[in-house]
């Protein structure tokens, strides 16, 4: 052992890495093989102490504490019968970890909003306001009207579905409170664009959206002083978890082992209606085909890029779905769409808002070429600050390569 | 829901290609000829393989590339809010692999590192505090193995068997080792005083992310065993588990357990945020809903044979396998039945679970070729008996989403190949 572990390592490293495994051994383990180990460290260590004397002296002491120190905890898990291992010791007072919060921080922080509006800031908006903000940064998934687009949350309507085989559970049928809206919106939407809402402009959306539900008319607005007047009409639908007294009481017997039916049928089968993804993967990398995006205009169009790359573009698309859409019928969502782009114009899409950014290049003519498109999707910010794509980017250089491609396969 | 129930035709034919493919590699020691992979020289035998400097932290092997973490495209709107799903049927033991650990992100896996990474305790605290991330490593910590389920696995099967694999039916959940300072010691150190009484108290934990996930833990439970964890199966947690640092919140909702947490505030009352009111609650059939079902009851299914495990080895000796769990404690008891649920037999636990994790379950038996409906239930500490399908839906109709933890059904047969199924 010592013999091989000197290959490794000079003589006086040897000295402290023996003494590392020896109490990284002890600590680990009570068991009096343990104690047999130990001392046959010891030795080792002594023999190496020939060679470096004042190194190897402390390191014998401090391997006999260790051992006498075993030793009693070792007697003492005899006797007592006791397991040495122990939740994290609680202690009177503090550790003096962690440091003062400042005002500002928890400021910055702490925004949610308790279902007796507690933490709402100052504010108002109308529901003409909200409609327009609405339209400008919700619409795309969730509807001009709240209705929902595609899979997006549907946020309005629904009332007196809920006993129904499908409830439709909106803002307005099922959410019991209302401050559950505002702090909602107020820090996770817009989708992509979490935090970037004024007080104003929520309290305007949150009024839309009771508008939406036919709970306010058109002239309502909406303030930190009215807040707690509006009434949710789900407020009586829940009950705390009655599980306990419904079904632990019921379930909990004694279960039937033998004959405990007349006998079985096959009721519904997962196969009558499959939905179950399919598996062929030639690699851990998985290159999925999405119904949203049509992978048939790729090849024709494609101009010698090669089809490899363009499937892998697809596939790295599934990122930008969320804000883009191409290819025939594609429609501007949060992001334009982004069919022709390589030689287009920067920001040219028609009917799409673009950022002050986007505009000013678009002014200056500006167009995209494969390489102003990789720097953009590399580093959206970076390279045109203030844009309004909130997207990190693509780290990844091939995967860039594989995505203009995929692009290039969009022609307009 | 009704989008989730919308079914897109796809063709059936994996299991039985699985089946030839499996027969083949499984008879190539045919009887009467030496088998070439003992008497020839294999390439593996004679030439090197990779040096050490050749995978600085490794991957599993090629062959291994089919046991993959799988999402479901038409289940949500977007990649980046949505799920997908251990592939159980292809693990044993307990422990799962940080790197096929199912994944749920509301805006996506974000990239925090421990430098930028910041802690802040407030509210109904004497001293609010901010912790760094060296903070938390001085702190006393604990190694705990839980499990982590989502409240909707198994969420898809309500109406009826949909999914065919108990990945996709079973497949949110994961069970790791984690290591992490105990809740209660951050909040003693921003010291309970201001809150009072704390029986009626709260805490509200938060992640740092674009979706600011948030839940109201009632305080008995983080005064109990909440963890603020940093390691998982002894390395630091994944950037899509929360990395640097995540709230483990034992046998309750995976959704509680708050990825990239940021901020635990003490409340005096429930915040009622969007993740325990529009989600995580069920609607019964009177149209009333249930909140705060915080707790994941006993539950279990069987990896293997299932459908993405098809038996491919004929008649003869079969293990049966799967994978059992409690929120309210240990497993003390698995069942299998062979008849869809007339008989029972008890299985072989493969080691005594620990508390709130997954305990692994063997039934050594054999099989004779006919059709099995392969099932099991689980038993807890508290003597909670796992229900089936039927039992749940009486108690609690069919509109519910959440918190389905009915006895699977497999159907598996002369073929060995199974099939999600629901029995009478
Ligand atoms: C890019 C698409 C997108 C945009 C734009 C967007 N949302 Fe959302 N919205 C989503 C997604 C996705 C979810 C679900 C997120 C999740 O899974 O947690 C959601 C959820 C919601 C919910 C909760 C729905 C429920 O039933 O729980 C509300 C309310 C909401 N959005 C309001 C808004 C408002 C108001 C805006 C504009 C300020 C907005 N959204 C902009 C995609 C979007
Ligand atoms: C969160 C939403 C979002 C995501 C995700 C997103 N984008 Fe964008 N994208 C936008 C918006 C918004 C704009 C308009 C930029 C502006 O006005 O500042 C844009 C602009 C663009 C443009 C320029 C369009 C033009 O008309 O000049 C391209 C090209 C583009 N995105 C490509 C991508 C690609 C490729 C991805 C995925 C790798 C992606 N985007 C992901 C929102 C998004």
């Amino acid at each position: 052992m010592s013999k091989s572990l000197n290959l490794f390592v000079p003589a006086i490293g040897g000295t402290a890495l023996l003494l590392g495994l020896a109490y990284g051994i002890s600590s680990r383990d009570y068991g009096a093989a343990t104690i047999d180990t130990l001392e046959a460290r010891v030795q080792q260590i002594e023999a190496n102490a020939a060679q470096a004397s004042a190194q190897a002296q402390a390191a014998a002491a401090e391997a006999a504490r260790l051992l006498q120190e075993r030793e009693e905890l070792a007697a003492l898990a005899a006797t007592s019968g006791a397991s040495l291992t122990a939740p994290a010791p609680v202690i009177e007072g503090t550790y003096g970890l962690g440091r003062v919060a400042f005002d500002e921080e928890i400021a910055a922080w702490d925004v949610d909003v308790l279902p007796d509006g507690r933490g709402l800031p100052e504010g108002r908006g109308d529901v003409y306001t909200g409609e327009e903000v609405f339209v400008d940064k919700c619409a795309s998934c969730h509807g001009d009207f709240a209705e929902g687009v595609g899979n997006w949350p549907v946020l309005a309507g629904g009332f007196d579905t809920l006993a129904n085989r499908d409830p439709v559970k909106t803002v307005g049928s099922y959410w019991p409170y209302l401050s559950t809206a505002w702090d909602y919106i107020n820090r996770s939407m817009p989708f992509g664009e979490a935090g970037t809402l004024t007080p104003d402009e929520t309290y305007a959306i949150v009024a839309y959206l009771l508008y939406s539900n036919n709970m306010v008319d058109d002239d309502f607005e909406l303030s930190h002083e009215n807040f707690t007047d509006v009434e949710m009409y789900n407020a009586d639908g829940f009950v705390v978890d009655d599980r306990p007294e419904l079904e632990y009481a019921a379930w909990r017997t004694e279960p039937c082992m033998e004959n405990c039916k007349d006998g079985v049928e096959i009721t519904m089968r997962a196969t009558f209606l499959d939905v179950t993804p399919d598996e062929e993967v030639e690699a851990a990398v998985s290159t999925p085909t999405s119904e949203a995006t049509p992978a048939v205009a790729v090849a024709e169009d494609a101009g010698g890029i090669d089809p490899a790359l363009i499937a892998a573009g697809e596939g790295a698309f599934r990122q930008c779905q969320t804000c883009h859409q191409v290819g025939e019928g594609a429609r501007n969502r949060t992001g334009p769409v982004l069919n022709g782009m390589v030689g287009q114009t920067i920001g040219s899409v028609d009917g799409f808002r673009y950022s002050g950014v986007f505009e000013q290049a678009n002014a200056a003519g500006e167009v995209w070429t494969t390489e102003s498109l990789a720097a953009f999707l590399t580093d959206p910010r970076g390279t045109m600050a203030g844009t309004k794509m909130a997207f990190r980017g693509v780290g990844d250089e091939a995967e860039v390569a594989a995505l203009i491609a995929y692009l290039q396969s969009f022609a307009d | 829901m009704d989008e989730i129930f919308k079914p897109s035709r796809r063709t059936f034919l994996r299991g039985s290609a699985a089946i030839a493919a499996g027969t083949v590699a499984g008879q190539a020691a045919a009887q009467g000829t030496p088998d070439p992979m003992i008497t020839e020289l294999q390439d593996w035998a004679s030439y090197t393989g990779a040096g050490v400097d050749e995978t600085p932290y490794g991957l599993p092997i090629r062959f291994e590339s089919d046991v993959i973490r799988r999402n479901v495209e038409w289940l949500t709107a977007s990649p980046i809010s949505s799920i997908n799903f251990t592939p159980i049927h292809a693990l044993d033991g307990t422990i799962t692999p940080q790197g096929c650990a199912f994944e749920r992100h509301h805006s996506g896996a974000i990239e925090l590192s421990k430098d930028d990474y910041r802690l802040m305790i407030n509210g109904l605290v004497d001293r609010p505090l901010v912790f760094t991330y060296a903070d938390l490593e001085r702190l006393p910590r604990e190694n705990h193995v839980y499990f982590c389920e989502c409240a909707a696995n198994t969420g898809m099967e309500w109406a009826g068997a949909q999914l065919n694999g108990a990945q996709f039916t079973h497949g949110m959940i994961h069970n790791m080792e984690y290591t992490g300072v105990p809740l209660r010691t951050l909040l003693r150190e921003a010291g309970l005083g201001a809150a009072g009484d704390l029986a009626d108290k709260w805490v509200y934990v938060e992640g740092a992310d674009a979706s600011s996930n948030g839940r109201s833990i009632p305080m008995e439970k983080a005064l109990d065993d909440v963890l603020v964890a940093f390691k998982a199966n002894g390395e630091a947690l994944r950037m899509e588990h929360g990395y640097p640092v995540r709230l483990v919140v034992p046998g309750w909702e995976g959704n509680m357990w708050v990825k990239w947490l940021r901020r635990v505030e003490v409340t005096d009352m429930a915040v009622g945020s969007r993740e325990e009111t529009s989600k995580y609650t069920d609607v019964y059939e009177n149209g009333i809903a249930r909140k705060w079902t915080w707790v994941m009851d006993a539950k279990s299914v069987i990896t293997s044979p299932s459908p993405q495990m098809p038996i491919t080895h004929g008649q003869g000796p079969l293990v049966i396998s799967g994978l059992a769990w409690s929120g309210h404690g240990q497993i003390t008891r698995v069942d299998v039945s062979k008849d869809g649920g007339v008989t029972w037999e008890t299985a072989r636990l493969g080691k005594q679970g620990d508390t709130k994790a997954l305990t692994r379950f063997y039934l050594d038996t054999g099989w004779d070729g006919s059709p099995m409906l392969l099932q099991s239930r689980a038993i807890d500490e508290t003597g909670y008996v796992q229900p089936t399908k039927n039992q749940l839906r009486e108690m609690r109709g069919e509109n519910a989403v959440y918190h389905n933890n009915c006895i699977q059904t497999w159907f598996v047969n002369e073929e060995g190949v199974a099939e999600n199924v629901e029995v009478s």
